[in-house]
């Protein structure tokens, strides 16, 4: 049969054989090679297949690995290959056998990914994930799999609150809980009266932001307005133009690549020198910070963790995690290592008894752990950590950009101080923001 | 009496491959069976845009558009309206549908590279909708918690490969109809199609229909196959990897397209697993594809065939 892709040129097909007439079996005469596909198909199956059994534990990982947040996908697997290699890649006396999977930064892929870690690899556990859109996305697969996924950075608030997933254990903090503390800071230490926000159109910007505006308002602080960038961001010059000069601060949300880029560009925008910036964690957080320069300076924020944590348990993982990768590490680190220990100690309370799915995850939400680089952390009834906030404030430092803590606030909760069933009775913190009631 | 036993032979293998096909789940591990559900969606959506790239000749780049909306009906009336699943699956074959009607009104007067233009266009405007109409879509977090209707991947499979025949039977039907010719006549030349009194517009315009309606029953089973739908299943890269299947298998066939398919669902899944540089592999393949087989590889071995 000739084959051309629009042509104006006569073919000069005089065979007109080829195009068979219906009914015939319209089928040509190759289905053969059909067959051999499927055959080494299934022979490729078959394979694969046998190799599932296994003797070690087997722990599938996801992170980004390519894509625009690589950086915090890179630093989330550097914290959890440093607390392996430190424990030898052995809990409660068998090996841990790590599979990587990169997901891109997109929900779609890490949901193809954990079901090939599922399903294709048979994983005991898993941990990682990212976004907090990844976060949502996965739920519904790892509740109908029944494999336990432990979450040390996702935050995506409703997987511990309204849409609570039975088999995730969240060991990172929900978005808006340090965005809590911070909106009351905001308007109470920092005297703020006006701000606007600008920040990552997606469940982690809305809900980071939609905590802050709550406390802040509370206070009688008002966000004078709300700007929101695609995930895809590139240039912010259109955002910054939009920002109201009338504010007395502007609170960001980025990370990765855009917290760099807006940083740099509200610099060049003189913006800087006329209206001070505050903003989530994320955006000076150290995955950043150090390819960040004096645009950074002063910056305040709010997280459950700062590099620049004078305890003794962070010096030490500092320490640790300098002398293997050679830099300073993020929240992200510190959240997979912790996310590490977590499930480790909870497989050494199972004796290694991982083939329980079920009971290694009441395993998993039993665990407690005072000694982390952040400080002591616990779960709540729904299954969140308590732990406490730090406000920071970008410095420098020996010639080092650090996020030095200037506040702490011990032991706060993801429903900070309102009531969990009054606060639960409110939707989530959606882009066009919802909440209060509650008092 | 030869002849006879070459239809015999005509027959028996494609039931063989049904048979096949029908019988392996059980011997498969549950990954390996949605593998094989996901080749045979995708065979169904880029065999769908075979219909316009290889028969009619036009290359259209959003096609997985359709698919998309489709399978955001489903996701959308699932989970937002509790609707119930027929009236999700037809709600979801009729909006993909007459969406590609309404599209095809544009498109269809324009040919070549300017077809592939509005084409790419008019994707792009629902990846932009997927992704900026946050109350219904959700943005890019995207729609989760599909419910599932059948119980395990193996009768989801088998649901899917009945459908998968159902659809390639239609679309055979229809490409060896007058019909089918026609829109061949029209590739071939238009000018000439049109001198014989043949309305070239509507073939095409219809031609453009019914492949969007194809990839909506593809969007729709992936819907409910994927229990998770997000603006990366109608982006740019979604419709130019199904233009790549069709391209790589050989346009202008329907075994090409859905082995093409099965190789990128293949490479995607497994070839990832062993290496983070899959996408050099697959870029690699297709060039050496256009080099030696430009007419896609089912193709070649047509040639090679009529050539000896």
């Amino acid at each position: 049969m000739p084959v051309k892709l629009s042509t104006t040129k006569d073919t000069g097909d005089t065979k007109v054989k080829t195009y068979r007439i219906f009914p015939p079996c319209p089928l040509c005469p190759l289905w053969r090679s059909v067959v051999v596909v499927f055959v080494a198909l299934l022979a490729a199956g078959v394979v694969v297949g046998q190799s599932a059994a296994s003797v070690p534990i087997k722990v599938g990982f996801i992170a980004p690995l390519s894509g625009p947040y690589v950086q915090n996908g890179r630093d989330i697997l550097n914290g959890f290959l440093l607390y392996l290699e430190e424990i030898g890649y052995r809990a409660g006396g068998r090996q841990i056998d790590v599979v990587v999977e990169d997901d891109e930064a997109i929900p779609a892929v890490g949901l193809t990914k954990a079901r090939k870690l599922v399903e294709r690899d048979k994983v005991h556990l898993m941990a990682g994930a990212l976004l907090a859109s990844s976060g949502y996305a996965l739920a519904p697969y790892i509740d109908s799999m029944h494999i336990p996924m432990v979450f040390p950075v996702v935050s995506s608030d409703d997987l511990t609150q309204r849409r609570r997933s039975k088999w995730i254990v969240r060991t990172g903090w929900t978005s808006s809980q340090p965005n809590h503390v911070f909106g009351e800071y905001a308007a109470r230490t920092l005297k703020l009266k006006k701000v606007a926000t600008i920040g990552l159109d997606y469940a982690f910007g809305w809900e980071s932001v939609g905590g802050f505006q709550r406390t802040f308002e509370a206070e009688g602080g008002k966000i004078a307005q709300k700007i929101w960038c695609p995930l895809s961001v590139h240039d912010f010059a259109p955002y910054l133009a939009q920002i109201s000069r009338d504010v007395d601060a502007v609170y960001a949300l980025f990370l990765g690549r855009a917290a760099l880029q807006f940083m740099r560009q509200y610099q060049e925008y003189g913006l800087k020198d006329r209206v001070p910036l505050i903003g989530s964690g994320s955006t000076t957080d150290e995955h950043v910070l150090p390819s960040m320069g004096n645009e950074a300076l002063g910056v305040i924020t709010a997280l459950h963790y700062s590099a620049a944590l004078a305890t003794p348990s962070n010096k030490s993982f500092v320490a640790a995690y300098r002398a293997r990768y050679n830099k300073v590490p993020s929240y992200y680190s510190e959240s997979m290592y912790t996310g590490a220990k977590w499930f480790v100690s909870a497989i050494e309370a199972r004796g290694g008894n991982v083939e329980d799915s079920a009971a290694l995850l009441d395993a998993l939400r039993k665990v407690k752990l005072a000694d982390l680089p952040r400080g002591p952390v616990e779960l709540d009834d729904y299954g969140s950590p308590v732990e406490n906030v730090y406000i920071r404030k970008v410095e420098r430092v020996n010639g080092e950009l650090q996020n030095t803590v200037i506040e702490t606030f011990p032991k706060v909760s993801q429903f900070w101080k309102y009531n969990p069933a009054d606060y639960l009775k409110q939707p989530l913190y959606s882009r066009r923001y919802i909440p209060p009631p509650t008092e | 009496m030869a002849e006879f036993r070459q239809i015999g032979w005509k027959a028996s293998v494609p039931t063989l491959v049904i048979v096949l096909l029908a019988a392996v789940p059980p011997f498969l591990s549950s990954y390996w069976v949605g593998l094989l559900t996901q080749i045979m969606i995708f065979a169904i959506l880029a065999m769908s845009l075979d219909i316009l790239l290889g028969y009619t000749g036009l290359p259209s780049l959003g096609h997985a558009g359709f698919f998309g909306v489709a399978a955001y009906t489903v996701a959308v009336l699932a989970t937002a309206y509790h609707a119930g699943f027929w009236t999700c699956v037809v709600s979801g074959i009729i909006i993909g549908t007459l969406l590609s009607a309404a599209f095809g009104l544009l498109v269809s007067h324009v040919r070549d590279v300017y077809f592939l233009m509005i084409t790419l266009a008019l994707g792009m405007v629902l990846w932009g909708l997927s992704n900026r109409w946050i109350t219904v879509t959700g943005g890019d977090n995207g729609i989760s918690g599909i419910p599932r209707v059948m119980t395990g991947p193996i009768t989801f499979y088998e649901v899917t490969l009945l459908i998968f025949i159902g659809c390639t039977a239609l679309m055979m039907l229809f490409i060896s109809s007058p019909f089918g010719f026609t829109l061949k006549g029209i590739r071939e030349s238009e000018s000439r199609m049109k001198s014989l009194g043949v309305n070239t517009w509507l073939h095409c315009y219809l031609s453009y229909v019914i492949a969007g309606a194809f990839a909506s029953v593809a969007g729709v089973l992936w819907a409910y196959y994927n229990a998770f739908v997000g603006p990366t299943y109608l982006d740019l890269t979604a419709s130019s990897e199904v233009f790549l299947m069709v391209t790589l298998g050989g346009p202008g066939t329907l075994v090409g397209p859905a082995l093409g398919a099965g190789a990128i669902v293949l490479l995607k899944n497994v070839i990832s697993a062993y290496t983070q540089r899959w996408l050099m592999i697959l870029g690699a393949i297709y060039i050496m594809t256009i080099l030696g087989a430009p007419q896609g590889l089912w193709n070649l071995r047509w040639r090679s065939r009529s050539r000896a």
